[in-house]
C-alpha cells in the first residue's frame, strides 16, 4: 500500500507543477470522487430494479416479509452522525491536531462497527432470508452490498489510524489519506440515506 | 517495483525553457525498458499501452479463429461441422472477446494509455499504479473465458446473455462469463478515472482545452460514458450471478422476476459501449487525417463538442435494442427519435473529415488508406443504423442477419479499420521503426475486399428473414452464406501480412526517427520510442495541433533545436 501512495504522489507532484498556484490540489481526491460517482451508479442500478419491482407488484413488500423499522432508524442516526464525527477528525488534522484526529476517527470506527453489528442483528431477526421472495432478494442484495461498502470504509479508516501511529505521517499539510477516507465515508452515508428512504421509509406509504 | 529514477526530480525543471542546455539534461539519460519489463507489473503508461495493444491483438486472433470456425459451419445449411452447443459457445465467446478483450482494450487501453500523456505533455498518467492494475485485470478475464470452455463447454447465451436462456443453460460457464465481465468492467472504470483526471489536470500549462489534440477530446467523452454506464452493467452481472448461483429470482418470471429488467440494465451499458468502441476511433481519425492530408482539421470545435454530444445523447437511446421486447408505444417513439438524433453529431464528424480531405495534399499511406476506408464503411454502417433506429423497420429485421450486418459494418469497418489505421500511424512512435508500406497495402486491399464481401450480403439475408445466432438455416439462404464465408476466409488471410509486418518491422523495420510523418502533435516531439519519462524537458506548446500548411509552424525537436515541421 505504501508503494501505491508513493507512486501516485509522484504523479500528483506533476499535477502540482501544472497548477502550482492551487493549494492542496491533490489528484487522488479528484480520482476518488470520479470513481465514487461511477460506483454510485451501480447502486442506482440496484435501486432502479427495486423501484421497478415495487411498481409492478401489488403487494410490496409482501405480507410475510415486512421490514423492521426501529432498529434501522437508530442505525441510520448512528451512520449519519458518524459522517459528522469523521469530519471533526479531518478538521483536527488540518489544524495539526493528530490526537484529535485519532480520537474522532476512532469514534467513527466504533460507530461504523455498531452499524454493521446492528445490520447483522436485523438480518438474524427478520425471519426471512435472501431467497424467500423477490422483495427479500432485493432487500438482502442491496443492504448487503451497502454493508460491504461500510466494511471497506472501516478498513480505510483503520488504515489511516494505523499510519497515524507515526507522529509525522499526517499533518496540516499532508492529510490526503484522512480526507479520502472521509469522502468515502460520506459516500457510504449518502448511499444509505437513499437506500433507507427507498427500502424502509417507502414501505410506510402504501 | 520499477523506480529507475526519481520522477519528482524532473518536475522541478519542467517548463524551464524551449532549449535545454547540457546541464539541464544533466541528470543522465534514463535507460530504456528491457523486453522482459513488458511482462511485468510496470507502471509506465507506454509499457501499459503496449501491453494492452499486444494482449488485445492476441485476443483478436482467438476471436477471429472462432469466427472462421463459425463461418465454416455456416458454409452449408446443415449443422455438420460443429455441434450446436459448441457453435453457441463460439458465438458467445467470439462476441465477448471481440468487444471486451479486443476493441475496448486496444482502442481505449492501448492507444489511450500510450498516447494521452504524450499528447498533452505529461510524464505519465495521474495514477500509474491504478493504471497497471486496470491492465492486469484483463488477462485473468480472458483466462476465465478460456476456463469456461473446460468447465462445461462455454457459455451458451450470446454476448448479451439474456435471461432466461443465460440462467437455464451452462450455469458454471455462465458464472465465469459474468465474473470475466465484472473484471473487464472494473478495468474500464479504473482506466476512465485515470484518463479523465490526467487530461483534466496534467496538460502542460501552455496547452489550453481547445489546443488539445482531438484524440484527447474523444477520450474525455469515452471516459465519461464508461464511468456512467459500466457500473450499471456490473449491477446486471451481479444480479445474474445471484440468480444463477444463490437462488434469487430477479429475472425469473415464474417467481415474480422480470427478464426485461435485465435487458434495460444490459443495454443501458451496452449501447454506450458501442460508443466506447467508436469514440476513440473517431479520435484516431481526427489525428490521422490532417497529418496525411497536410491540412488543418476542419471544424476542430465541432468535432470536439460532437464527441461530448454523442456521449450525452448516447446515454438515452438504449431501448432501440428492445423495440420488440414488449416495449410501450411511447417508448418506441421516444427512443426512435433519440436514436436518430445521435446520427447528427456523428454526421458532423464525417463531414468534417471529408472537408479536411478536400483539397488536401493526400499521402496514400496505409494509415490514410484505412482512415478513408473507414469513412466509406462507417457511412454505410451508420445508415443501416439509422434504418434500425426506426422502430417500424427494426421490428421486421430485429434478430436477423441485417442487424449482424449493421454492427459488423460499424465494428469491423469502423473500429477495426480505425485500430489498424492507428497502428500504421503510431507504430513508428511506439517501436521506433516503420511498418512496411507494401505489406500494409496488401493488408488494406485484402481487408477492404474481405469486409465488403463478408458483411454486405448479411443485410440481404436479414431482409429475407434469416435469423441470427443459428448453426443451421433454410437452404434458400445457402448461396449468400457461401459468399459470406468466402469473405470471412479472405479476412482471415488478410491478417497474415499484418501480423507478419508487425513482427518483422518491430525487429528490422526502417528506423523511424522522432517524426516520420512530419506531424505537429506533441507525441512527435520526443524520441521514437520515447524515453522513459517521455521528455528530458517538457515541451512547450508553440502552435495548435493541426496547423499544417501554415508557414510559421515550427516544431521543437527532441534535442531542442527547432525543426521545420511543415512541408507544403
Ligand atoms: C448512426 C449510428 C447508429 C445507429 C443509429 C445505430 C442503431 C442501432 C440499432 C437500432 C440497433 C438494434 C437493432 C436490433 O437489435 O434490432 C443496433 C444494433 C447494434 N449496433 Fe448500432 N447503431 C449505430 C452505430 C453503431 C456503432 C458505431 C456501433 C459500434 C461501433 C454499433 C454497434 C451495434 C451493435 C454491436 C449492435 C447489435 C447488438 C446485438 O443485438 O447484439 N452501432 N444499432
Ligand atoms: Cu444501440
Amino acid at each position: 500500500m505504501q508503494g501505491a501512495i508513493d507512486s501516485t504522489t509522484a504523479a500528483a507532484a506533476n499535477g502540482h507543477a501544472v497548477e502550482a498556484h492551487e493549494e492542496h490540489q491533490d489528484l487522488r481526491v479528484l480520482g476518488l470522487i470520479t470513481f465514487l460517482a461511477s460506483e454510485f451508479l451501480m447502486f442506482a442500478g440496484f435501486f432502479a430494479v427495486f423501484l421497478v419491482f415495487r411498481g409492478s407488484n401489488a403487494e410490496w413488500p409482501p405480507k410475510e416479509t415486512e421490514v423492521e423499522l426501529l432498529l434501522p432508524a437508530v442505525n441510520t442516526l448512528i451512520l449519519v452522525s458518524s459522517s459528522w464525527v469523521i469530519n471533526l477528525g479531518t478538521k483536527a488534522i488540518k489544524k495539526n491536531d493528530l490526537a484529535g484526529m485519532r480520537k474522532w476517527f476512532g469514534i467513527t470506527v466504533a460507530m461504523g462497527a455498531v452499524f454493521l453489528v446492528g445490520q447483522v442483528y436485523e438480518y438474524m431477526n427478520l425471519g426471512y432470508g435472501l431467497r424467500t421472495n423477490l422483495f427479500s432478494n432485493c432487500f438482502y442484495l442491496t443492504t448487503g452490498f451497502h454493508g460491504a461498502h461500510v466494511f471497506i470504509g472501516l478498513v480505510l479508516i483503520l488504515g489511516v489510524l494505523w499510519r497515524s501511529r507515526r507522529a509525522d505521517h499526517y499533518s496540516s499539510l499532508a492529510h490526503t489519506g484522512p480526507e479520502m477516507a472521509e469522502i468515502y465515508w460520506h459516500f457510504v452515508d449518502v448511499v444509505w440515506i437513499v437506500l433507507f428512504s427507498l427500502i424502509y421509509l417507502l414501505t410506510l406509504i402504501k | 517495483m520499477f523506480k529507475p529514477f526519481n520522477k519528482t526530480r524532473f518536475m522541478a525543471q519542467a517548463e524551464v525553457s524551449i532549449k535545454p542546455t547540457e546541464d539541464q539534461g544533466g541528470h543522465g539519460h534514463p535507460d530504456k525498458w528491457k523486453w522482459y519489463d513488458y511482462f511485468t507489473f510496470n507502471v509506465d503508461h507506454k509499457v501499459i499501452g503496449i501491453q494492452y495493444l499486444v494482449t488485445s491483438f492476441l485476443f483478436y486472433l482467438v476471436g477471429g479463429f472462432m469466427a472462421v470456425l463459425m463461418r465454416t459451419e455456416l458454409a452449408t445449411p446443415d449443422s455438420d461441422f460443429l455441434s450446436p452447443e459448441l457453435y453457441n459457445a463460439f458465438l458467445t465467446n467470439h462476441g465477448t472477446i471481440m468487444i471486451f478483450l479486443w476493441i475496448v482494450p486496444a482502442a481505449i487501453g492501448g492507444f489511450g494509455n500510450f498516447l494521452i500523456p504524450l499528447m498533452i505533455g505529461a510524464r505519465d498518467m495521474a495514477f500509474p499504479k491504478l493504471n497497471a492494475i486496470a491492465f492486469w485485470l484483463n488477462p485473468p478475464a480472458g483466462a476465465l473465458l478460456a476456463a469456461s470452455f473446460f468447465f462445461g463447454g462455454g457459455a451458451q447465451s450470446g454476448w448479451t446473455s439474456y435471461p432466461p436462456l443465460s440462467e437455464i443453460t451452462a450455469n458454471l460457464p455462465q458464472t465465469l462469463w459474468c465474473l470475466a465481465l465484472i473484471m473487464v468492467g472494473t478495468s474500464s472504470i479504473l482506466g476512465s478515472v485515470n484518463f479523465l483526471v490526467t487530461i483534466w489536470k496534467m496538460r502542460v500549462p501552455s496547452m489550453k482545452w481547445d489546443q488539445m489534440p482531438l484524440f484527447c477530446w474523444a477520450m474525455v467523452a469515452t471516459s465519461i460514458l464508461a464511468l456512467f454506464a459500466t457500473p450499471v452493467l456490473a449491477a446486471a452481472m451481479v444480479l445474474l450471478l445471484f440468480d444463477i448461483n444463490f437462488g434469487t429470482s430477479f429475472f425469473k418470471p415464474d417467481a415474480g422476476g422480470n427478464v426485461v429488467v435485465y435487458q434495460h440494465l444490459f443495454w443501458f451499458y451496452s449501447h454506450p459501449a458501442v460508443y466506447l468502441m467508436i469514440l476513440p476511433i473517431f479520435g484516431i481519425m481526427s489525428e490521422v487525417i490532417p497529418v496525411h492530408a497536410r491540412k488543418p482539421i476542419f471544424g476542430y470545435k465541432a468535432i470536439a463538442y460532437s464527441s461530448l454530444t454523442i456521449c450525452l445523447v448516447g446515454l438515452f437511446v438504449w431501448v432501440h435494442h428492445m423495440f420488440t421486447s414488449g416495449t410501450a408505444p411511447w417508448m418506441r417513439i421516444f427512443f426512435t427519435i433519440s436514436t436518430l438524433i445521435v446520427a447528427v453529431p456523428t454526421g458532423v464528424k464525417i463531414f468534417s473529415w471529408v472537408a479536411t480531405l478536400w483539397g488536401g495534399k493526400i499521402r496514400y499511406t496505409t494509415a490514410m488508406l484505412f482512415a478513408v476506408g473507414l469513412l466509406s464503411m462507417f457511412v454505410f454502417g451508420g445508415l443501416s443504423g439509422v434504418t434500425l433506429g426506426a422502430a417500424p423497420f427494426d421490428i421486421h429485421v430485429h434478430d436477423t442477419y441485417y442487424v449482424v450486418g449493421h454492427f459488423h459494418y460499424v465494428l469491423f469497418g469502423g473500429s477495426v479499420f480505425g485500430i489498424y489505421s492507428g497502428v500504421y500511424h503510431w507504430f513508428p512512435k511506439i517501436t521506433g521503426r516503420m511498418l512496411n508500406e507494401t505489406l500494409g497495402k496488401v493488408h488494406f486491399v485484402l481487408t477492404f475486399i474481405g469486409t465488403i464481401l463478408t458483411f454486405t450480403p448479411m443485410h440481404q439475408l436479414g431482409m429475407q428473414g434469416m435469423p441470427r445466432r443459428v448453426a443451421m438455416y433454410d437452404p434458400q439462404f445457402a448461396d449468400l452464406n457461401q459468399l459470406v464465408t468466402v469473405g470471412a476466409y479472405i479476412l482471415a488471410v488478410s491478417v497474415i501480412p499484418f501480423y507478419f509486418n508487425v513482427l518483422w518491422s518491430w525487429r528490422s523495420g526502417k528506423e523511424a526517427g522522432p517524426n516520420p510523418w512530419n506531424a505537429l502533435t506533441m507525441e512527435w516531439t520526443t524520441d521514437s520510442p520515447p524515453i522513459i519519462e517521455n521528455w528530458e524537458v517538457l515541451p512547450v506548446l508553440t502552435h495548435g495541433p493541426y496547423e499544417y500548411g501554415m508557414d510559421k509552424a515550427v516544431q521543437v525537436g527532441p534535442a531542442g533545436e527547432p525543426t521545420e515541421a511543415t512541408q507544403v
